[in-house]
């Protein structure tokens, strides 16, 4: 595929971010992490794109709209591996990756079904123990997880 | 210090969730506080106090043990030990029992059938919350009294050589003693069948904790020789998957009183009860059997957890 080509899919944005490297099977849970349905902005989102790294890969594009580390951090137990572009006046200014946080609260369903938060309405709270590896261990039942086993909620 | 979070308005909730959130120093202090209370156990200093003991689920032995240790503190007790009787089967969240109950109580005592549902009332209550056990979780007040019995025998915690034996794999006091020892250099023997023996989680934990352990599949005179401690567990027919493995094994992990002669005289057996068939009756009459003891050593605990959770200090008390 010709450069051009590759250009006229990720039209070029004017402010915003692109979220850019997410593997396509997990683009639609990185769009509802990120509640983009309620967004009003105007957004791209580009899906089972070409990827030399990752195959078939997606990508976002959001105007105006900058994200903070705790909205973006979100998606890195999904998608860790994601590229930001902050980009102004057509510009890329800033490049950025997601880190996973030290707590994930409301995200990820706790696999155990005797747990509280599976019986209660309340919010769920992770603690991530080993980053490297994506292994969470829930406050509430003490029940350790792995990447394979994650549920987003 | 970690023991004492503040909650979201600042009041100081001393909640005792999981014995992990006792340093060495807290354990020993509670055992002193368990052993004042040995040597006096009726004292009224918790006169106008009320207790809530809320079992969502059936448990004789320990919320006779809690109500006791209130009683005999002047406390008065309400609460339920049949939750069919009570609006959670009308469908009540845990938070609005919780909120309800601590209207009129000034600490709740909490068994509860889903795990992490004590952290979760602790979250939300206004009043501290003694977790008597949340499913496969935690017991930590099992822990302590298991503690009490073991320094009251051993005459001390450190560097003993402790035998669980039987379920270690879903034993949840096995694991809450092993976390809670990891201060005092001990060494353990896991005896276990192949199907029930110690997770790799609390084995790696050993690892990470430097405690040093051995496993062993048989369970005879020669390999419990060096014991100072035998804690004795049942062996479920439920835990099986393979019938045939149960069979083989049922037998295998039943203490007798012949496989003591050999022992170390200050020998204790424990076991958290009930009692099925894994300690032959035979077994009672040794004085190395304490397991009946360890129950009562539960109230000192449980009334030296009372009142730890409602401010009172050991200098209070002395």
């Amino acid at each position: 595929m010709n450069k051009n080509k590759q250009a006229l899919q990720v039209a070029a944005l004017r402010n915003g971010t692109v979220i850019d490297h997410i593997p396509a099977e997990k683009l639609f849970t990185v769009v509802s992490l990120l509640g983009l349905e309620h967004m009003e902005n105007n957004i791209t989102i580009g899906f089972n794109l070409e990827s030399k790294k990752l195959g078939t890969k997606g990508i976002i594009k959001i105007a105006d709209k900058f994200f903070c580390d705790e909205e973006i951090n979100r998606i890195s137990v999904v998608a860790p591996h994601v590229k930001l572009n902050i980009i102004r006046d057509y510009e890329v200014i800033e490049k950025k990756e997601v880190y996973m946080p030290d707590d994930l609260k409301g995200i990820v369903k706790c696999a155990n079904p005797k747990c509280i938060t599976n019986n209660e309405p309340m919010a769920t709270l992770f603690h991530v123990t080993d980053k490297e590896n994506c292994v969470l261990k829930c406050h509430y039942c003490e029940k350790e997880q792995r990447k394979e086993e994650i549920v987003i909620l | 210090m970690m023991l004492y979070k503040l909650t979201d308005n600042n009041m100081e909730n001393r909640s005792l969730v999981t014995i992990a959130e006792y340093s060495k120093e807290k354990i020993l202090y509670m055992l002193e506080m368990a052993k004042q209370f040995e040597k006096t156990p009726n004292r009224k200093i918790l006169q106008g106090k009320v207790v809530a003991t809320l079992f969502f689920e059936p448990s004789t032995r320990t919320r006779l043990s809690f109500e006791t240790a209130a009683n005999r503190l002047g406390a008065r007790v309400i609460g339920f030990s049949d939750p069919k009787a009570t609006s959670s089967s009308k469908g009540e969240t845990l938070k609005d029992t919780i909120m309800m109950v601590s209207n009129y109580a000034d600490v709740i005592v909490m068994r509860h059938h889903l795990e992490g549902a004590a952290r979760y009332a602790s979250e939300v209550s206004p009043i501290p919350i003694v977790n008597a056990g949340d499913g496969a979780n935690q017991h930590p007040s099992q822990t302590m009294l298991d503690l009490y019995s073991i320094y009251k025998t051993q005459g001390t915690l450190e560097n003993l050589n402790i035998y669980l034996v039987g379920d270690l794999k879903y034993g949840r006091t096995v694991h809450s003693l092993l976390m809670a020892m990891r201060h005092f250099n001990p060494v353990f023997h896991f005896i276990a069948p192949e199907e029930l023996k110690m997770p790799e989680e609390y084995k790696m934990y050993c690892r990470q904790n430097n405690i040093r352990y051995v496993e062993h599949t048989d369970f005879n005179e020669e390999i419990i020789a060096d014991a100072d401690i035998l804690y004795m567990t049942r062996v479920q027919r439920e835990r099986f998957t393979d019938m045939m493995e149960y069979e083989r094994v049922k037998n295998v992990y039943i203490l007798r009183s012949k496989m003591l002669e050999q022992t170390r005289p200050n020998l204790r057996i424990l076991h958290p009860l009930p009692r099925v068939n894994e300690i032959a009756y035979d077994v009672d009459d040794s004085p190395k059997a304490y397991y009946f003891q360890q129950a009562l050593n539960g109230l000192y605990a449980r009334e030296a957890i009372l009142c730890d959770v409602l401010g009172i200090t050991l200098q209070d008390i002395l």
